[in-house]
């Protein structure tokens, strides 16, 4: 019996800013249901993976294969609607919307492919409850505090209602009580069958979440494995640490 | 504003401009209301793409001077009524709003808007040469003998064109609170999260330059008839592509009522200015109200009045 087809399949990905090498030939695979993290030192190119993986950015050599299908020149909008979300490092909400429209758009367009029509409004709410934002579902989206919009920035991604969630460091400058808060949602979603990849430098929240690690180092995987695994390689000490 | 009411007021302004044909003789009035409508109906149709999609087109004038000439080429060939040329007008110029749109999907900010400006160029001078419609010289075109049971043909244009004017407010205001109008306020907020949002940013933008371009040659088919004479001068005048920027700045881009109120606004003083003081002063009042509103109240306005309410809520 062969193992099933991961969900995710980046083989041999290599992105190049002009002459400089973001990323480097990476691998990486995520099963259904997985819950992997992906850390590494500040402009390893994490972000840069989750670009190519939601189609923010071309790679330019190698192929991204999501759910058997090939991906790899797919428009943004098209792997949405397949059921690839991530959200964003820098908070990019909908400024001139309230909060609640904010979530109508991925409901609407992304997730209407797969879910059909249903409340769209009940959905958003339900979803801004379950993260905290219900009270200012009417609120214009740009005056939000920073922790709420990266609250809004993940209740977007969930609102494309995706097979895989891509975080991209959803938690940086949340208190202790809103990371173990954001812990809890994406177990919560993993429970249901998404898969998700956690970019995060809380340690604490990585570490407890993953089941598998992958390391990046500028632009170079340079470890793979579960999380004891990876806090006792040297290579990854290094990495963090330097030499 | 509730549907209920939004209909009733379109149908109450429908009534008054009848009822004011019925009372109204002097050919004056409807001239300037004509001028006025007209200048909302570009306004409105800016803002689709301009206020809504977040992409600014200084190239409207182009797309108002396709739907004159397709009725001056058309009404040369076949002698076609005006709801007909309306309408080729209004496909004409969504056809040109669709190959610019598919020619500049790419550029953003500033770059799109010198294609814009380039775009306008480009076919003013193919219409400058074209001797079918007159070229350089111009056309002359002869007024219809029959205008329905109006007066005079300049009433029946009038209402010809407010009929226009309001079903471009009714479009333009059930797109603004359709799903559709949504994916568009999304690529204006942030072209890549609306993506990754799921929504096709260059299938919608294509969407919004056809739309804006259908509704300016809707807005330029009836001109020729209202003027008597169209040339490329009188067709692609700066002053229609200035207006119909500036009027939904002053108004407000952000609502489907901003362009409305903003061509009321400086529409109605442009033609008050016109007999009292000079038309030469029309292109500065434009100008100078654009200046103190895009660094005194940038949402135009609505925004003011938003900005209002809100304090008086809180
Ligand atoms: N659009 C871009 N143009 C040029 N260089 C970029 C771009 N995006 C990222 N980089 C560079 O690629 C490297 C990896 O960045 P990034 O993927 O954001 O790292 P990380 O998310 O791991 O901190 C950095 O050196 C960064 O400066
Ligand atoms: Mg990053």
């Amino acid at each position: 019996m062969s193992a099933p087809l991961p969900l995710l399949q980046v083989s041999g990905l290599t992105k190049r800013f002009g002459g400089f090498v973001a990323l480097d030939n990476v691998d990486l695979h995520v099963g259904a249901g997985e819950r992997l993290g992906l850390i590494g030192p500040n402009g390893s190119g994490k972000t840069t993976m989750i670009n190519c993986i939601s189609g923010a950015l071309f790679n330019d050599m190698g192929g991204i294969r999501f759910d058997g299908q090939d991906i790899t020149r797919m428009l943004p909008h098209r792997r949405a609607r397949l059921g690839v979300a991530r959200s964003f490092q820098i908070p990019k909400p909908f400024r001139s919307m309230t909060v609640l429209e904010n979530l109508r758009v991925p409901l609407e367009y992304a997730a209407r492919a797969r879910a059909g029509q249903r409340h769209i409004i009940d959905e958003a709410m339900e979803l801004l409850e379950s993260i905290g934002l219900k009270h200012c579902a009417q609120h214009n989206s740009a005056g939000l505090t920073q922790v709420d919009m990266r609250k809004l920035e993940l209740a977007r991604a969930l609102a494309v209602k995706p097979r895989l969630l891509v975080s991209d460091e959803a938690m940086a400058g949340l208190s202790s009580a809103e990371v173990d808060e954001i812990l809890e949602i994406l177990l919560a979603l993993n429970k249901r069958g998404v898969a998700v990849i956690m970019i995060e430098h809380i340690m604490r929240a990585v570490m407890r979440f993953s089941q598998r690690i992958v390391v990046l180092d500028a632009g170079h995987k340079i470890a793979e494995g579960t999380p004891d695994e990876i806090v006792s390689n040297p290579d990854v000490e290094r990495a963090y640490l330097g030499e | 504003m509730k549907s209920a009411a939004f209909w009733g007021v379109l149908a109450a302004i429908l009534a008054g401009g009848l009822a004011l044909t019925a009372v109204l003789e002097n050919e004056y009035y409807y001239n300037a209301l004509y001028l006025i409508l007209q200048a909302t109906l570009m306004a409105v149709a800016w803002n689709i793409l301009g206020g809504f999609t977040g992409y600014v087109n200084f190239g409207s004038a182009a797309f108002f001077a396709m739907g004159a000439y397709t009725t001056v080429a058309l009404n040369k060939a076949l002698g076609l009524p005006l709801p007909l040329l309306i309408l080729a007008g209004g496909a004409v110029g969504g056809l040109v709003g669709f190959g610019l749109g598919y020619l500049t999907l790419r550029l953003k900010g500033v770059y799109f808007a010198i294609a814009t400006l380039a775009m306008a160029i480009v076919i003013e001078t193919f219409i400058s040469n074209w001797t079918y419609v007159g070229g350089a010289r111009g056309a002359y075109m002869l007024t219809p003998d029959q205008h329905l049971w109006f007066n005079s043909y300049i009433q029946m244009l009038f209402m010809v064109m407010l009929l226009l004017t309001l079903a471009a407010v009714a479009i333009s205001r059930m797109l603004s609170s359709s799903r559709l109008g949504r994916g568009l306020a999304a690529i204006r907020d942030d072209e890549v999260a609306a993506e990754s949002a799921g929504v096709p940013t260059l299938r919608l933008k294509l969407v919004s330059t056809t739309v804006m371009g259908a509704m300016m040659g809707v807005a330029g088919a009836p001109f020729p008839y209202f003027v008597t004479f169209v040339d490329p001068v009188s067709a692609f005048n700066l002053f229609i592509a200035v207006n119909a920027i500036a009027m939904p700045m002053i108004g407000g881009t952000g609502h489907w009522i901003g362009p409305v109120i903003g061509a009321l606004l400086v529409g109605s003083m442009q033609e008050i200015v016109k007999v009292t003081v000079s038309s030469e002063l029309n292109v500065l009042i434009v100008g100078v109200m654009l200046v103190v509103f895009i660094t005194l109240a940038p949402q135009g306005i609505v925004g003011l009045v938003r900005k209002h309410w809100q304090r008086r809520k809180s």
